[in-house]
């Protein structure tokens, strides 16, 4: 079978990309080993955020934040967006402190976010412990139902569901035996690519998360501990971060965690309870609430926290958009953009460099 | 302290389990999630005899993470709801279920009932309720007269369970017929009569209680956990007795148990029985037909039938509807989907019921 | 007999008796579903979860597992 555009991968990031391609009116067909949107996309959180490690991440999350929220009016109510903000808590007043700074960051490149003293943030968020500083709100942050938006992006795509056996440029042969020639070859397939190409530089690192039943109103904003960047962009084996989402049915989902070397999904619970009581020091009223499901997921990392996106080797016809770590959610959108751009050989919205895979000299010969 | 034996559940199986472990020189732990022992065939009653042996009531098991020499899943069944106009209204309830309401202090005292589905416990239903002062006008068996004479012929076989049918016997017993419709106060049945009602009380049948069986990775066979004549599943040290080997009723419960428990052979056949039961209340396809487009597969997220019927396996209609996202995680609609589509239960992971967040919180 | 508080009104239940069974007793049903659909218990063994109510301020636990105390307060009020 033949198309214009070959994904491999139906996560959030396979399925930006198809619609991208399709809206070029290209012939888009993904293969997916499972579901549309149940790996890494159904695993995580949900949360679209502007994030500010490096330059780089900014000018990729918001970029993608942007074309999210133009794609609102057209979202089915299945994906759940609300636009609920993030609000970063600062622990202690060396927290706030650094604060200022990311304010004057984000405003200085049209990113809305304030200062919450600790009264506001208070008002803001009543159920938080006493004590904390204060906070950063990133109001225009919104939260998604990930696997109905993967599924809504995906729609008009050709789905195969198989395994992929082998890979030549351009060419895939499926395990069920067919095979499927494409002018492009995106590979989103997250960390299974090493499976596929066994040196590109990305790592499974697994994220456990826990969903309580419905408490509405108990929380309002997507909540952040400011440390979470530590755990996020450190290279422990183990790390815990709070990282509460309010669902829009009341539910909360608690996170987060990170862990390198895992090599099995079993939830694991030392994980889950030193996750659940860092989130208890931050809301202890979740410590009475029912929690009615655990699990985990695989985030794929690449040492640099940025993703690969971009040709692979000398390949003419085969792409990489892989390795977006906890944020595929957000990224995807650029991603698919970044792509289409790099294909077409057309200016793209943001500077491509950092994100090409060129950067390791895996992916360069 | 480490245990000898560690039995889960505390119905028939289980306590003969325990006990048997406990006359082998057993250390032995029987564990529920009820307040006493009995599960739900002597719930409430009084009485039981667990000399010796250590017991933790109103435990619910989310985990398997306790260590013991010989491990014995006794953890029983649950019965398959089939979703029909009205089955979510308040007057509606399983068949064991109003039962269990029962005996936990509902008064049905002059409520009119009407008993509907399959399998013998409609009759056991009836008894039981009859006993407490309910007044039960139908008692509707959707299996045909054909396969309940056959059965009827074959409990010669085992002359105490004859003898258990004919005491339950009801003479408002009606097979081939089964719930069209359920409005408020009554129900439409399959022969196009309406009959009023306090009461519908209704289930097509046992299901195992898998899930602790899954969690262990035990196998499963035909949707039971695989065991040997030693009631040994697949995992070493892990047995299962019981409806989670075969709905067989109250003897095959008990022999097993006792097997496990001393840790000898099973005795008899029983699974000549748990044949003859399928075989007899083998459930009619007209029963999977009976949802509408806005009939609720799914109580806990209110996910009605027209939404599961794009999705092509469990773990998508959970996905992309919600359906089997709730607290009950799935046990009510998950059989449901299975009978309507062919789909086979999706994975499960700890905790097997929700739980309090902070019980989740290592000290 | 047990006196017990169910959404601010107090009622009296029986010995014995569980919460969702009292609940069934005095014609009060055990939850509105999320579609705002009255419910009743279905399976009366800890199943189901239709029965979930508040019980001394915490809210989800199933009515078919705990007995009636004095001076409990139950709540029907939760999604």
């Amino acid at each position: 079978m033949t198309s214009d555009v070959l994904i491999l991968g139906g996560g959030i990031v396979g399925a930006a990309c198809a619609r991208a391609f399709l809206k070029q009116g290209l012939k888009v067909t993904i293969i997916e080993r499972e579901l549309i949107g149940g790996g890494a996309t159904a695993a995580g959180m949900g949360h679209i955020v502007v994030m500010d490690d490096s330059e780089a991440q900014f000018a990729l999350t918001k970029r993608s934040r942007d074309l999210w929220d133009q794609l609102v009016p057209e979202l089915p109510s299945s994906v759940e967006f609300e636009r609920r903000g993030t609000l970063w808590v600062a622990a202690d007043q060396q927290e706030f402190n650094a604060v200022s700074p990311k304010l004057s960051y984000y405003n200085s490149r049209h990113v809305s976010a304030q200062l919450l003293s600790a009264q506001t943030l208070y008002d803001a968020e009543p159920h938080l412990r006493e004590g904390f500083a204060g906070g950063f709100l990133v109001p225009d942050d919104s939260v998604i139902y990930a696997p109905c938006a993967a599924a809504w992006l995906a729609q008009g795509a050709n789905i195969i569901q198989a395994d992929v056996k082998t890979i030549d440029d351009g060419k895939v042969t499926l395990a069920i035996g067919e095979q499927h020639k494409a002018a492009n070859l995106i590979i989103a397939s997250g960390h299974y690519v090493t499976q596929l190409f066994s040196t590109i530089p990305v790592k499974p690192r697994k994220g456990h998360l826990a969903i309580t039943d419905r408490y509405p109103g108990q929380v309002r904003h997507q909540l952040i501990e400011l440390g979470y960047l530590k755990s996020a962009h450190g290279d422990s084996t183990e790390s815990v971060a709070f990282n509460v989402q309010p669902r829009k049915t009341g539910q909360l989902l608690i996170g987060s965690s990170r862990q390198f070397g895992a090599d099995h999904s079993a939830v694991e619970p030392h994980m889950i309870s030193k996750m659940l009581a860092r989130a208890a020091q931050y809301l202890p009223n979740i410590l009475n609430m029912s929690i009615i499901r655990t699990w985990t997921g695989f985030r794929a990392a690449t040492t640099d926290k940025l993703p690969l996106v971009g040709r692979y080797r000398n390949a003419d016809r085969t792409w990489l958009a892989t390795g977006h770590e906890g944020l595929g959610i957000t990224t995807a959108m650029a991603t698919a953009e970044l792509l289409t751009h790099l294909i077409a050989k057309t200016k793209a919205p943001i500077d491509p460099t950092p994100y090409l895979p060129e950067r390791f000299p895996q992916c360069r010969t | 302290m480490r245990y000898d034996a560690i039995i889960i559940g505390a119905g028939p199986a289980g306590l003969a389990a325990a006990r048997a472990a406990k006359h082998a020189g057993k250390q032995t732990l029987i564990i529920d999630d009820n307040h006493g022992p009995g599960g739900q065939i002597w719930r409430g009653r009084d009485g039981i005899e667990l000399k010796g042996v250590d017991r933790r009531f109103s435990t619910q098991i989310t985990d398997l993470n306790f260590s013991a020499t010989q491990i014995i899943l006794a953890t029983g069944a649950r019965e398959l709801f089939l979703p029909f106009p009205g089955w979510t209204l308040p007057h509606v309830l399983g068949a064991g279920g109003l039962q269990a309401m029962a005996k936990q202090g509902l008064n049905v005292q002059g409520k009119s009932v009407v008993i509907a589905g399959s399998g013998p416990l409609l009759l056991a239903v009836a008894s039981n309720l009859k006993k407490a002062g309910a007044d039960i006008t139908l008692i509707a068996e959707q299996a045909p007269w054909s396969s309940l004479l056959h059965f009827g012929s074959q409990l010669l076989r085992w002359p105490s369970k004859l003898t258990q049918a004919l005491q339950l016997f009801n003479i408002n017993y009606t097979p081939n017929l089964w719930p069209i419709e359920a409005k408020p106060g009554e129900v439409l049945m399959s022969n196009g009569k309406t009959y009023p009602c306090n009461y519908l009380a209704c289930a097509f049948g046992l299901l195992p209680n898998l899930e602790l069986a899954r969690l262990a990775n035990c196998k499963i066979e035909n949707g039971f956990v695989k065991v040997n004549r030693h009631q040994q599943t697949s995992v070493q040290g892990i047995y299962a007795v019981g409806e989670l080997t075969g709905i067989g009723g109250l003897e095959k419960a008990e022999a097993e148990g006792e097997a496990a428990g001393a840790g000898t052979a099973t005795l008899g056949n029983h699974q000549d029985f748990v044949k003859l039961l399928t075989r007899t209340f083998k459930l009619r396809d007209e029963l999977k037909q009976l949802a509408q487009p806005d009939t609720i597969l799914c109580r806990c997220e209110d996910i009605p039938f027209s939404r599961t019927t794009q999705c092509s396996s469990m773990r998508e209609a959970k996905l992309q509807t919600r359906c089997g996202m709730g607290p009950c995680q799935g046990r009510i609609c998950g059989p449901i989907l299975e009978q309507l589509y062919g789909w086979p239960s999706d994975s499960v992971r700890q905790p097997l019921y929700p739980v309090p967040l902070k019980s989740l919180i290592q000290s | 007999m047990p006196h017990i508080v169910i959404n601010g009104t107090p009622h009296q239940a029986d010995e014995k008796t569980t919460v969702a069974a009292a609940l069934m007793n005095l014609g009060i049903t055990s939850r509105t579903s999320v579609s705002g659909q009255p419910r009743n218990p279905l399976c009366g063994m800890g199943i189901c979860f239709e029965c979930r109510v508040t019980i001394d301020g915490i809210a989800y636990q199933r009515g078919c597992q705990v007995e009636v105390r004095e001076g409990m307060e139950v709540s029907t009020d939760a999604i």
